[in-house]
């Protein structure tokens, strides 16, 4: 009865009204608190190849990975004509297409991350390749093409020897070298929640100690769209 | 003098002179001597062509081309809290679909107890929901985590805007759906050529995330996802996935590039933090800034905006000398949880110079850092959520530059 409770201007206006009103409330009363599975009755249900066709989401544990294989040498003149021209021959990339391969640091000034030192899982490199590339043109490789372009670029980081084969069951074995590079629970707030209002520094310590005044990298913000590069 | 405007009038070109001259009273402009178009001109209207200054801006030194790239919101004209659907920021993986609504359908599966196909006609159905959220890119402000580098309110702060969203709890037509015992992850994928995808967890999708088709009072533009994105609200942009067209539920987070590749923040011990979803409290001035300069002594209303992915706004506090004392500012209505809010200050300038910095607090407490504490902890090479305080150098000819502060 609680979602029929009235005011008392309500009982009021219930008296007056009678059965309208009882009407009413019953409607509420017949209306579920939290409308169950079905309850709107919206769309269909999809078949299961409807399903198969779209869920090509693939997890670290394998969960999605398709039938097929490919190995390290099918995917050398693949990569050669599909992806080397952004990516370049050897994973270094092009221009300021993404670098995918290289082992070298993470840390010290401007680290190059890529696949080989960066990625903590095998499987996502088929997923994505699977998902967005190549760039111009997603969506048109197959599975077998998908697990050998896999397969090259995790052998160009030497995460895998030349004879690798990939497939769904050897991908998510793969242990890639940062592996263990990330905490996955936000560490924040991780600054000092202080608002001080006066003195709050020394004055003779505030000094400018970069500007971005004379450099040339700021597009016009007048004007039409500035496509020019900066000297 | 009504008989000498007369024959003004009448002579055309020494009217347009004189009018050129001083368009002050007795002029008479152009424009109220003659008709206007009529209605039926413009069948869908346009900002005045005189505002032609305000639009979309990119860098192009930035990415590697204009299909996986980011534009910015002109914030230096942004007036109020909500940003014009024309000019809200694009980020694309893929470049912008062009996805026919007729033909959209959201596929619904996993640990669900029944998969669902929707139109966008089953969609506009559920019940409706409108609220008024920000969607700020995490990569805002990346550009300056080692130095000020670019010169502008756009290209530091313009990967943010806000609007009023329509559509329907995701919780509604999840609960359609029935959620598996166990369930706790979901990925929100896109139609576009990337299918741009991330995980989300299941707890946040039942709190406050809405499929959305509706932005300031008409459909989503094609920019923002038309016919259908996700909002997550206060949490970084690129989970507000556009063009959805896939929802799995599942037991673990999948771990797309888009979460391990991108959009995590690599420490400066070579470690990375993943996952940093929620946008954490932030503010910018946006009147004076580089684009909006002083014009000499006298009085100002300094203005900004402040966010916070947490909450609402509580208190947003201006300097006018670098961080060693604050004002607070005054909060302009409505201030809304997860949402642009306003905020404004009287400031009578005498001319000297000035280090301008405005900083946010929200309601959970949080206060906005500056970059030398965020620099401490994470070092220089994290990219996202640079959530700091911003400096602008105020110079005795009024002009305004992008500094930052030992």
């Amino acid at each position: 009865m609680a979602a029929c409770s009235m005011s008392s201007w309500a009982n009021r206006l219930a008296l007056a009204a009678g059965v309208a009103t009882l009407q009413l409330c019953a409607a509420r009363a017949g209306e579920p608190a939290a409308p169950g599975p079905g309850y709107y009755g919206f769309g269909i249900t999809p078949t299961a190849a409807q399903i198969a066709g779209w869920a090509t989401a693939v997890r670290p544990d394998g969960q999605g990975l398709p039938p097929g294989r490919g190995s390290v040498k099918d995917g050398d003149e693949l990569y050669a004509n599909t992806c080397a021209a952004c990516h370049g021959t050897f994973g270094e990339g092009a221009g300021r297409y993404p670098k995918i391969a290289g082992e070298g640091s993470l840390t010290g000034d401007r680290p190059d991350p890529t696949v080989g030192n960066y990625w903590p899982y095998a499987t996502t490199l088929f997923d994505y390749i699977n998902r967005a590339m190549p760039f111009p043109a997603p969506h048109t490789l197959r599975p077998d093409q998908v697990y050998a372009l896999t397969a090259y670029v995790l052998n160009l980081n030497n995460v895998v020897g030349d004879e690798f084969v990939a497939d769904r069951d050897s991908l998510p074995k793969v242990k890639m070298p940062n592996r263990d590079g990330f905490i996955w629970k936000d560490p924040r707030p991780d600054t000092h929640d202080v608002a001080c209002m006066t003195n709050c520094r020394p004055p003779e310590d505030v000094k400018i100690t970069s500007t971005a005044e004379g450099k040339s990298l700021t597009p016009r913000t007048t004007g039409p769209l500035d496509t020019a590069m900066p000297q | 003098m009504l008989r000498t405007g007369l024959a003004a009038g009448l002579m055309g070109g020494t009217a347009s002179r004189a009018r050129a001259a001083d368009p002050s009273p007795p002029a008479e402009p152009e424009w109220s001597q003659t008709l206007g178009p009529g209605i039926g001109d413009r069948v869908y209207g346009q900002p005045s062509h005189f505002e032609a200054d305000v639009i979309r801006r990119n860098v192009p030194w930035l990415t590697a081309n204009a299909e996986s790239s980011v534009s910015f919101t002109p914030l230096q004209y942004q007036q109020g809290i909500i940003t014009a659907s024309g000019v809200f920021f694009e980020r694309y993986h893929a470049g912008r679909p062009t996805v026919d609504p007729a033909q959209h359908r959201l596929l619904i599966h996993g640990m669900v107890d029944r998969p669902l196909l929707l139109t966008m006609a089953d969609i506009h159905r559920f019940p409706s929901e409108s609220r008024i959220h920000f969607i700020e890119c995490p990569a805002n402000g990346g550009m300056e985590w080692r130095a000020a580098q670019l010169n502008s309110l756009q290209f530091t702060h313009g990967m943010i805007g806000c609007a009023e969203w329509t559509g329907v709890k995701l919780s509604t037509v999840l609960g359609e759906c029935g959620i598996a015992k166990g369930a706790s992850w979901v990925l929100a994928e896109g139609a576009d050529g990337a299918h741009m995808a991330r995980s989300i967890p299941l707890d946040k999708c039942l709190d406050d995330v809405l499929l959305v088709y509706g932005q300031n009072g008409e459909a989503l533009r094609p920019e923002q996802g038309y016919p259908l994105r996700l909002l997550v609200p206060g949490w970084q942009g690129n989970m507000n996935i556009k063009w959805i067209r896939r929802l799995q539920i599942g037991d673990a987070p999948w771990f797309t590039r888009e979460e391990t590749s991108k959009y995590t923040e690599l420490m400066k011990d070579g470690k990375a933090r993943g996952f940093t979803w929620p946008i954490y409290a932030k503010s910018v001035i946006t009147s004076p800034c580089p684009e909006m300069p002083a014009k000499g002594p006298g009085v100002y209303e300094i203005r900004g905006l402040a966010w916070s992915g947490l909450g609402k706004i509580k208190q947003v506090d201006v300097s006018l000398d670098g961080g060693v004392n604050w004002t607070h500012a005054r909060l302009q209505e409505p201030v809304l949880p997860k949402a642009l809010t306003k905020f404004t200050l009287q400031w009578r300038w005498d001319g000297r110079p000035v280090l301008l910095q405005s900083r946010a607090i929200d309601d959970t407490g949080f206060v906005q850092p500056t970059l030398a504490e965020l620099r401490q902890v994470r070092g220089t090479n994290g990219i996202y959520n640079n959530n700091s305080i911003q400096t602008w150098q105020v110079k005795p000819d009024g002009s305004v530059f992008n500094v930052q502060l030992g």
